[in-house]
């Protein structure tokens, strides 16, 4: 008799070979349970991924949807109350349910691995953060079902991003559609600031023996500059949104000018959370391209400490600039010059990155591999939204183009082009840690090269258009006024944009299942996140790490040259 | 690897690298990192209602003014202060492990909070009943309560956190080695009295003796 057939011996039949958890892919319901239960950072990681990636995409078809009307002059496509819904749930979407959880997910799922912590300082907490982030991106789109209210009288918001006081005021805003918008804003706000008290605990309280602060990644660094920003930045908004819920449904006067309330403290207050909020989502694009770009160059970061000062220093500067989004509002010329002069500061510290992005690239031995590319990408497209923003500095000039569509070009270059560059950057970098596959090379070129004329096309026409004098936020304009063809181009571009996003979501599914695999390090990188297994397991690393200097992995790949003989 | 492995033949600034088996490792505690970080953020928080309830001064188109209906809550306040001091001899007490002491001070603390905030209730049913001044009334009423009211409500968030600390430690959970546990609730209930003293100032006594707008 066959001992190994079915029946003969019981005892081995049982499987008591120990299966590490998540380290087999189970079906779907047992997938659902783990992550709604999971405290983990990685799997939290990626789940701010996976619901800011939907946002992205929902988001993306409403900016869609606008293009298709501004194509061509007088389009009838969509009545003007929509596309003030789209703009406003557009620009909502993209700022708070898709680039904070976007900066999250990389946070949550590298800052532990980076400085070789076995997970967040709370982890609870961390989860916390992730739902209600979750539930204020449901309840922010629930407003197209609740917004009408008991008396039909609404529907999604359709105040603007920034909301401007007196829009928002009971007499203006009927039904629940501000309501909606103010209360999602408030707990996206609280989960934000949760999660970044989380990631300067974790920082400062979990490092391995001998990460001191100044052999950290610089990603880690940029991350302790970014969750200090939402530590102090997020407070104001929650204020204003407090205000305005106290305006709406206790009858305050904060915003009320017919009983002495100001409508322009509304403006203060919202960019005094609104200008810091750029650099939020702008210092995480650093922090990933300060990661890809030596990896890919085979070179060490070129000035590492002096990377660190000019974070801190954007960090600083961008708590004093605000009101360089109000020149148009009537400010005294003090103020219009202090506002000026800050806002100029700013590009000091961005020049130092980028000139020192460039010298790390300066004689090495570059690999142009997808995320290299989008990285050099991003660098061109930062430079150009980084001119433009230096010119909207200036007081006259933004007299002239205030709320046109150059400005709508310049702060796309830097969510866009700055941004989601490096998020793909990223993507592409880190997708064979979370997943232990490659992601596809050619559909990454594919996406690469559609993606970034799609993006051109849609945007630097936009800067004539507004050169023009084409106002943001008109549902249409007269032909003849000589922005037509630039309105065509730019909407154009979105197709081909679009065709990209689709060549990324067909590879990061594809890839999951039928990707290369990756092994523990396919980049030959140096952080101490390719020291574990990919995708790790949840204990993160086998035995506790030793860091003796910033290129952890270099170490220990050349014993006999290590890093640490120099720094 | 020994320690003396690792640096043979090493420079002699590396010997004392933190990598290094023979030099300890210490990292700061979470607890206080954290507290730290919520202390600021709260700050960040009462600013704006600060600057709100500073620029409002002498914006208010009807009455009544603060000069109408504020006086200066001096029985309170000194409760309130007085609280960080008692909080502070009940923390000595914990780390001397002399418990009844602690339960003495801490429970005084709790009490110095409940009567400032039972002085608050009281003042606001005046305010409402008898001066007429409710968050509608104009934009002194709307700056005062937020202000006044995010600031109690902090006040009762911080008895709750008290009121934890002395059933653990009736029920005998509370030992010295939680001192750190104490030491945080503590640095917040700190806070929250530095809070009122900026609100003392800013809201009893300079509003009350300002009828002009203070910012342009």
């Amino acid at each position: 008799m066959n001992p190994h057939a079915p029946g003969a011996n019981p005892a081995a039949d049982i499987d008591l070979q120990p299966v590490a958890p998540g380290s087999e892919r189970g079906s779907l319901v047992a997938l659902i349970q783990d992550l709604v239960f999971t405290v983990d950072h990685k799997k939290l990681g990626l789940m701010y991924f996976g619901s800011g990636l939907l946002f992205f995409v929902v988001a993306g078809i409403m900016a869609a949807l606008m293009r298709y009307q501004l194509a061509i002059p007088n389009h009838g496509f969509l009545e003007p109350d929509v596309f003030n819904r789209l703009f406003t749930m557009h620009g909502t979407a993209m700022v708070f349910l898709v680039g904070m959880p976007m900066i999250f997910a990389f946070a949550n799922y590298l800052i532990p691995l980076m400085i070789g912590a076995r997970d967040m300082a709370f982890p609870r907490l961390n989860a916390f953060g992730f739902w209600i982030f979750l539930f204020s991106g449901i309840l922010l789109f629930f407003s197209y079902i609740a917004g009408p209210g008991l008396y039909d009288a609404g529907s999604a918001p359709d105040v603007g991003w920034f909301a401007y006081s007196p829009l928002t005021a009971r007499a203006f805003s009927r039904g629940h559609s501000t309501d909606y918008w103010t209360i999602s804003i408030l707990l996206g706000g609280i989960g934000s600031i949760a999660t970044s008290i989380n990631i300067l605990v974790t920082i400062f309280c979990y490092r391995c023996k001998g990460m001191t602060l100044g052999r950290m990644p610089l990603l880690v660094w940029l991350y302790i500059v970014v969750a200090f920003l939402v530590v102090i930045a997020l407070p104001p908004l929650s204020a204003c949104q407090i205000m305005l819920l106290l305006d709406r449904f206790l009858d305050a006067k904060f915003f009320d000018t017919q009983a002495g309330g100001d409508a322009v403290l509304w403006q203060h207050f919202f960019w005094i959370f609104g200008h810091p909020e750029v650099y939020i989502l702008i210092l995480p694009g650093f922090a990933i391209a300060s990661e890809v770009i030596p990896v890919f160059s085979r070179k060490p970061i070129f000035g590492y400490p002096v990377m660190v000062a000019a974070s801190v220093m954007i960090a600083f500067i961008s708590l004093g600039v605000w009101a360089h989004h109000m020149f148009a509002v009537g400010m005294t010329s003090f103020g219009n010059t202090f506002f000026a002069i800050s806002t100029f500061l700013v590009a000091i510290p961005t020049g130092i990155k980028i000139f020192n992005w460039l010298g790390t690239m300066y004689g090495g031995k570059i690999r142009l591999r997808p995320p290299m590319l989008f990285c050099i990408a991003f660098l061109f497209q930062f430079l150009i939204a980084g001119l433009t923003g230096v010119m909207l500095a200036v007081a006259p000039f933004n007299w002239q183009l205030t709320d046109s569509y150059f400005v709508v070009a310049h702060f796309h270059y830097v969510l866009i082009g700055g941004l989601l560059f490096t998020i793909f950057a990223g993507v592409y970098y880190w997708y064979p840690k979370c997943t232990g596959r490659m992601l596809d090379e050619k559909l990454g070129l594919w996406h690469f090269w559609l993606f970034t004329i799609g993006f051109h096309l849609t945007f630097f026409p936009q800067h004539i258009a507004g050169f023009l004098g084409m106002p943001r936020r008109y549902y249409t304009y007269d032909a003849g006024r000589g922005w037509d063809e630039w309105n065509l181009i730019s909407s154009i571009g979105v197709v081909i944009q679009a065709a990209g996003i689709l060549f990324f979501v067909y590879n990061l599914l594809h890839s999951y299942f039928k990707g290369a695999k990756a092994g523990d390090d396919p980049w030959d990188a140096w952080t101490l996140e390719w020291a574990t297994t990919s995708p790790p397991a949840e204990y993160n690393f086998e035995k506790p790490q030793v860091v003796r200097s910033r290129r952890p992995l270099w170490d220990l790949k050349h014993p006999d040259d290590p890093d640490w003989k120099y720094e | 690897m020994s320690a003396e492995n690792v640096n043979a033949g090493q420079p002699q600034h590396f010997i004392n690298d933190p990598a290094d088996e023979s030099t300890p490792w210490v990292l700061p505690s979470p607890r206080r990192v954290g507290i730290i970080c919520l202390i600021l953020t709260e700050t960040a928080l009462f600013s704006i209602f600060v600057v709100a309830y500073l620029f409002y001064i002498g914006r208010s188109l009807n009455g009544p003014f603060p000069a109408d209906v504020l006086h200066l809550p001096v029985f309170a306040s000194v409760c309130l202060i007085g609280s960080s001091f008692t909080i502070m001899a009940a923390e000595f007490a914990l780390k001397k492990a002399n418990h009844a002491l602690f339960n003495l001070w801490w429970g005084i603390t709790m009490l110095l909070g409940i009567i400032f905030i039972v002085y608050t209730g009281l003042e606001w049913h005046e305010l409402i009943y008898e001066k007429n001044l409710t968050i509608r009334t104009n934009v002194f009423g709307s700056t005062f309560y937020s202000l006044v009211g995010l600031h109690a409500s902090h006040v009762i968030v911080g008895l709750f956190l008290l009121g934890s600390v002395l059933v653990s430690s009736f029920r005998g959970k509370l030992h010295h080695d939680h001192h750190e546990h104490v030491e945080v609730i503590s640095w917040y209930w700190h806070f929250v009295d530095a809070v009122w003293i900026v609100v003392l100032g800013v809201v009893y006594i300079l509003s009350v003796h300002m009828d002009a707008p203070l910012m342009p």
